[in-house]
């Protein structure tokens, strides 16, 4: 039981560094806390399950892969109802911004519908677009857009209690 | 190249041997027309500092529009020691002047500017139209200047004016993956830069209203993306919609009674209509698909819009009501986006994508006679001058340090200039002629 509170607080750390992410929560960085081999941990969300799908070149469909992470996020989610997540959509730069910012909406909702479909309420996944304001990779290249063509998962609140 | 002849417009002075004289762009070069602007008279000691500062946008003005070539002061043969002395028209034409300003600046006790100008036909030796007055606090002695630029331009080439105007843009500072935005408004030059937010929150896309007063755009400062309109001088903001979604995408219809902008749940993005007074709601696209970027025809009845309903990023027109909407790009590959719709009626300005470049183009009203005018990296978001004769817009470099600018171009493509700016800019939207 000794462990299990200070994992406890090592989450609670984890969830108030994230309040002061530049930008906002925009980009859903590892933060860095907790134990990424420990379950109950947001590193084991973020890192092992991994917190982001990636999507084709103007497409907001999700591919085999990213259907498998979003498995994990789900199941993660369903024993964990306390908490709710934000979904982030985000495009790369090679595209017109406001139409971005209905791309990013499109994946969010792409991602939001999946989980939803893996049997969470409706109410526990919002989501936001970004469009093309928040890259995480910053070169001119399909390997940084590739990166940049995002949904993030970002968990909200009440984890850890 | 596509080939422009700009009639220089004097039928009200029929001045026969001036009118033969036609500005001509052809095969890439313009030919502009030679201007003297001799030192501005100042009549009193207190506008002594004034009068150059006066003189000098007026002719940063005509140069920069790129019709007109001022001929150097040092070569000058005549000087213009009072504005009611004859012109020496032999001495303007051995420098090869086509047109002549003179103009006198004084500034009353009460700190009111007095700008009095002449324009002269050289070839003819005679005065084109009347000397004007303009008599206005000193404080907007820029906007004087822009107005005595506007109407030499107007009288020389016979477009309407446009540098008497202001643009609204996004101002962007620190790295391209934590980049800060804030609203900002200057003169279209770059002078006078005001910033209307903070930088805590993205700002997105401003507009004006038709009256220039108001700006509406897109922040996130209550955790989404949602539209909000400002006042300029006051600084007040408010929401102009409870839509429940997230919203974008905002621009005034002509009569500055409603706006048009995008609501999006994810799976949909459409447009919907605000009536100001009433907050009343219509939906104007309903198909499953992408549609924003809307701009009103100058009339207000039409709207031009981008929807990728057929499978790609392309335009359509529609009625402002709402209805079915008319495509209008079918450019065989490539994407187009942010069409605009020329103050004149006539184009309609866009940005298109092909194979990893972007250009800024014009097209006619039913998608004919596209020309591309500019193309990079990424070149997006055209606005119009009031006239309709120059576009401005923003131009990204690649790569970790690439950062967005300001660029204005011709219509004929020509004329490519870097508006200075304070940082990095972006999104600019131009207003009308200031009232």
């Amino acid at each position: 039981m000794k462990y299990k509170s200070i994992a406890a607080a090592l989450v609670a750390l984890a969830i108030a560094g994230c309040d002061t992410v530049p930008g906002g929560g925009a980009g859903g960085a590892p933060l860095g806390a907790g134990d990424a081999s420990n379950p109950d941990t947001l590193a084991y969300f973020q890192q092992t399950i991994g917190d982001r799908v990636l999507f084709p070149v103007d497409q907001s469909t999700l591919t085999p892969e990213a259907q498998a992470t979003l498995d994990l996020q789900a199941a993660w989610l369903l024993d964990r109802p306390s908490i709710n997540v934000l979904v982030e959509g985000h495009a790369d730069e090679q595209g017109t911004r406001e139409y971005n910012l209905a791309l990013g909406a499109r994946r969010a909702a792409s991602v939001q519908a999946y989980l939803v479909s893996k049997g969470l309420t409706d109410n526990r996944v919002r989501t936001i677009t970004y469009g093309k304001e928040r890259p995480l990779e910053v070169c001119s290249t399909e390997s940084c857009w590739a990166k940049n063509r995002r949904a993030v998962t970002v968990v909200e609140g009440g984890f850890g209690s | 190249m596509t080939r422009l002849i700009l009639a220089l417009c004097f039928s009200i002075l029929a001045l026969p041997t001036f009118a033969q004289t036609r500005l001509t762009v052809t095969e890439g070069t313009i030919e502009p027309i030679p201007i003297a602007i001799p030192t501005f008279i100042a009549e009193n000691v207190a506008a002594q500092g004034l009068a150059d500062e006066i003189r000098a946008v007026v002719a940063a003005d005509l140069s920069g529009s790129g019709l007109f070539r001022e001929i150097p002061r040092e070569s000058h043969i005549s000087q213009v020691t009072g504005f009611e002395a004859p012109v020496q028209f032999q001495d303007w034409k051995i420098v090869n002047a086509t047109a002549l300003v003179t103009a006198t600046v004084s500034l009353s006790e009460g700190g009111n500017l007095v700008v009095k100008f002449r324009l002269f036909d050289i070839a003819a030796q005679q005065a084109m139209g009347n000397g004007l007055q303009f008599v206005a606090p000193q404080g907007t002695w820029r906007r004087v200047a822009h107005k005595v630029a506007d109407s030499i331009y107007s009288r020389l080439t016979g477009e309407g004016p446009y540098f008497d105007s202001r643009v609204v843009f996004i101002s962007e500072e620190g790295p391209k993956d934590a980049r800060r935005k804030r609203l900002a408004v200057m003169d279209y030059d770059g002078a006078n830069v005001r910033y209307l937010t903070g930088a805590d929150d993205i700002v997105l896309a401003p507009r004006f209203s038709p009256n220039a007063k108001e700006v509406i755009y897109t922040s996130y400062e209550t955790g989404q993306p949602r539209v909000f309109v400002m006042n300029i001088d006051s600084g007040q903001k408010r929401e102009v919609t409870e839509l429940p979604n997230m919203t974008f995408a905002p621009r005034f219809a002509p009569d500055g009674r409603s706006i048009v902008l995008s609501q999006t749940n994810g799976v949909n993005t459409d447009l919907f209509r605000i009536d100001l007074a009433t907050t009343g709601v219509t939906q104007l696209t309903e198909s499953a698909a992408i549609e924003t970027a809307p701009s009103f025809s100058p009339d207000g009845s039409q709207i031009v819009f981008e929807s990728d309903r057929g499978g790609g990023q392309q335009l359509y027109v529609m009625p402002a009501t709402g209805g079915e909407a008319t495509r209008i790009s079918f450019g065989e590959q490539g994407r187009y986006g942010t069409p605009v719709w020329s103050p004149r009626g006539d184009k309609i300005a866009f940005t298109k994508i092909l194979n990893g470049e972007f250009y800024i183009g014009v097209m006619d009203i039913d998608g004919q006679n596209e020309r591309l005018l500019t193309r990079s990296f990424l070149d997006e978001g055209p606005t119009w001058s009031p006239n309709g004769r120059v576009i401005m817009f923003f131009r990204e470099t690649a790569g970790v340090n690439g950062a967005p600018n300001l660029y204005t171009v011709d219509l004929t493509g020509l004329n490519l200039r870097k508006v200075p700016t304070p940082f990095f800019a972006s999104d600019p939207a131009w207003s009308g002629v200031l009232e």
